[in-house]
């Protein structure tokens, strides 16, 4: 008896079968509430109060129209490329190249809003840039795309190494062909005519990003090509045998990803900055990788948690300003909910067996 | 031929940096362990090396010992190194989260974290964070005699350098000689590639994934260290540190997963990095110049994936994790 228990480790791990959805989404809320928890650990070695920290944050983000507004057009660009990102990643993709399909995005259409203004009526012009847009950001997501179905190029890297590329040549239109007033390393402002109108304050992107959270919810849920999409990332082996062309499909689903971006980036110099620096994308890119899993994938979570991380970014801003800690708190506290999120899975999947349990049931 | 030699000198100044983290996240992946959170690892390096540095001159003053200085710098980013990677590990090895994500969540908050000192150091010290000059000339001073370094060519090419320099290549040595003619070293080439079989074989799965991605990413943060108080003159620069320890995973391709190629390697991805301040090219803008190790890596990926040798693969295990139960 004694050689056996001995023998049985201290804590065993066995795979869980099915959990009650609400049981699981109660794990990960919690698991977002010990983040926020663990977030104090900065503001107290730092000698600031988390109470006071958190309260600036909310203030800073929500407390006036004025702020929720501000705090809604961080939210847009993250919710739009997070909508973007999770086909990728369901596909176990890893694009982390939302920066550069952006920023490419935005290229595109701000070519059209210098060169075109004028030439064609303000409805027409807002279009045109919408679908340079998204071509310009769909063939940057292309291009990795295409070396990865035909010879299984590493894609993590190449994304990435995309987004300096992209970010590089928006430097150089910056200090050449594009710049305004020589020397002064800027692209002009947009014409009004090439400005996205507000609606309720705030500019008419978080209608796009909106209808795009339903479309793609549908897209990935209720179509063949969404259920492709996730035959892939349970098993590409699967896909293969049951006669999927896998290439294709990798090479279709980057280019509606980098669309998606793409859009986001017109949104962004059209809405937003009315005008392209190199900066366009501004970490969006990664920030929304957050987004994408802590909500699951799921499109509707992604708008609370988009607004969540929205806020945090914005309060930090404020929080810098009155208290000196510095704004980089809100990515320390994004980095500790995309661990806290990625530990609560284990809990949710496999369940811990001690060993006196074993004991017990074996009395039993 | 004097800006080729200045060429070269300034490649290795760079090239050490990189080599520190390719060093270490070939560590890493040799047990199987994909961490791409290199990015936030040598940002923390950075930062947390400086701090080291200074608050160590603070507290000595007029008493302070450059080798000291050193030393100390190179334990609090190799600490800092450690504590992020052990992060990593406890959520990929023990609690088996997808090695990618877990990277990327790395990324951020060593980025994060990177910054947040070092902007906390400049607020609480009153606007600016530097070391006296003759503790920074220590970090940046040429460690082989003036003799040796006065022979034409050669003197500045092999004994200009700093002393991280050096240390990084007997770090590379050291590593090839661990992977290639020890035991440990062998068991750990065996868990990246089939963590099952070595399982079988009685080897510590759990121990040697931890002990490697702990360690590679120690050395990893030296790297962001080396870069703040070398190129950027001992002052918290997050902008010429960013894209580093991203480059740093690539070369890891580009080297093979051979500790010897990092050498030659980073100083050659180190030459890219610099060129467009050295070496002009007419007709090609700077902006368009300074993306041109990106555009090379890319290439490099291309080329590697293509040729698709069988002695050219990566650990078998790389980016999978091992669930015992699972078999």
């Amino acid at each position: 008896m004694s050689g056996t228990e001995n023998r049985t480790p201290l804590i065993r791990l066995a795979k869980r079968s099915e959990m009650p959805p609400r049981t699981i989404w109660a794990i990960r809320v919690a698991s977002i509430i010990v983040a926020l928890i663990l977030g104090c650990i900065p503001m107290i070695l730092t000698g600031n109060s988390p109470i006071e920290a958190y309260g600036v944050i909310l203030k800073g983000s929500v407390s006036r129209p004025i702020y929720l507004k501000q705090t809604i057009k961080i939210a847009i660009p993250l919710l739009g490329c997070a909508l973007a990102i999770a086909p990728c990643f369901k596909m176990r993709f890893w694009n982390i190249g939302a920066e550069g399909q952006i920023t490419m995005g935005a290229v595109a259409a701000t070519y059209f809003a210098l060169f075109w203004v004028g030439k064609v009526p303000h409805v027409a012009l807002l279009a045109i840039m919408f679908l340079a847009g998204a071509v310009a950001g769909g063939i940057w997501g292309l291009i990795p795309a295409y070396f990865k179905a035909r010879w299984n190029t590493n894609e993590t890297l190449f994304t990435l190494m995309m987004n300096y590329i992209a970010i590089g040549i928006v430097a150089w239109l910056q200090g050449g062909p594009w710049e305004g007033r020589k020397g002064s390393q800027l692209i002009p402002m947009f014409n009004d005519a090439a400005r996205l109108p507000q609606v309720f304050g705030v500019h008419c992107g978080w209608i796009i990003v909106l209808v795009l959270v339903v479309i793609m919810h549908i897209y990935m849920t209720r179509t063949k090509q969404g259920y492709e999409i996730a035959v892939i990332g349970d098993s590409v082996n699967t896909a293969r045998y049951a006669g999927m062309n896998v290439g294709w499909i990798i090479m279709r689903t980057m280019f509606i990803s980098g669309a998606i971006c793409g859009i986001v980036g017109f949104i962004i110099v059209s809405g937003a900055n009315f005008t392209l620096y190199k900066g366009v994308a501004n970490g969006v890119g990664f920030t929304s990788i957050t987004v994408a899993w802590l909500s699951q994938l799921n499109s509707f979570a992604m708008i609370v948690i988009s607004m969540i991380l929205a806020i945090l970014e914005k309060g930090a801003n404020t929080l810098q300003t009155r208290m000196q800690v510095p704004a980089s708190i809100a990515d320390i506290i994004t980095g500790i909910l995309l661990f806290c999120m990625l530990s609560c899975e284990f809990f949710i999947n496999y369940s811990l067996i001690f060993r006196h349990k074993v004991k017990e049931e074996a009395k039993a | 031929m004097t800006t080729i030699i200045t060429l070269i000198t300034a490649a290795v100044t760079f090239g050490t940096v990189l080599m520190y983290g390719t060093l270490g996240e070939i560590l890493t992946e040799k047990s199987g362990n994909l961490n791409l959170g290199v990015e936030g690892i040598m940002y923390m390096g950075g930062a947390f090396g400086l701090a080291g540095a200074f608050y160590y001159e603070k507290a000595a003053g007029a008493a302070v010992s450059g080798p000291l200085a050193i030393i100390i710098a190179i334990a609090a980013a190799f600490a800092a190194g450690m504590a992020a990677s052990a992060i990593y590990s406890f959520i990929t090895v023990t609690l088996r989260a997808n090695q990618n994500v877990t990277g990327l969540a790395l990324s951020i908050f060593g980025t994060g974290i990177g910054q947040f000192v070092g902007e906390f150091m400049r607020v609480s010290e009153g606007g600016y964070v530097a070391l006296s000059n003759d503790l920074k000339g220590v970090f940046s001073a040429q460690v082989f005699p003036k003799f040796l370094v006065d022979i034409p060519v050669i003197g500045s090419i092999l004994f200009s350098h700093t002393i991280f320099f050096y240390l990084a290549i007997a770090v590379a040595v050291l590593m090839y000689l661990f992977l290639a003619k020890t035991r440990y070293g062998m068991y750990l080439t065996a868990v990246g590639e089939s963590p099952s079989t070595s399982d079988a074989a009685g080897i510590n799965i759990t121990k040697y994934k931890y002990l490697a991605t702990v360690i590679g990413g120690g050395i990893s943060a030296i790297g962001g260290m080396v870069y703040i108080m070398t190129t950027a003159g001992c002052v918290w620069n997050h902008e010429g540190l960013s894209g580093v320890g991203w480059l740093a995973v690539a070369l890891v391709i580009f080297c093979m997963w051979r500790p010897l190629n990092a050498i030659w390697g980073s100083v050659l991805f180190g030459a890219m990095m610099i060129m467009y301040l050295r070496v002009s090219i007419p007709f090609i803008p700077t902006e368009i110049y300074k993306i041109l190790p990106y555009i090379v890596t890319v290439i490099v990926l291309i080329l590697t994936s293509m040729r698709n040798s069988r002695d050219r693969q990566p650990p078998a295990s790389l980016g999978l994790n091992y669930f015992r139960e699972e078999r």
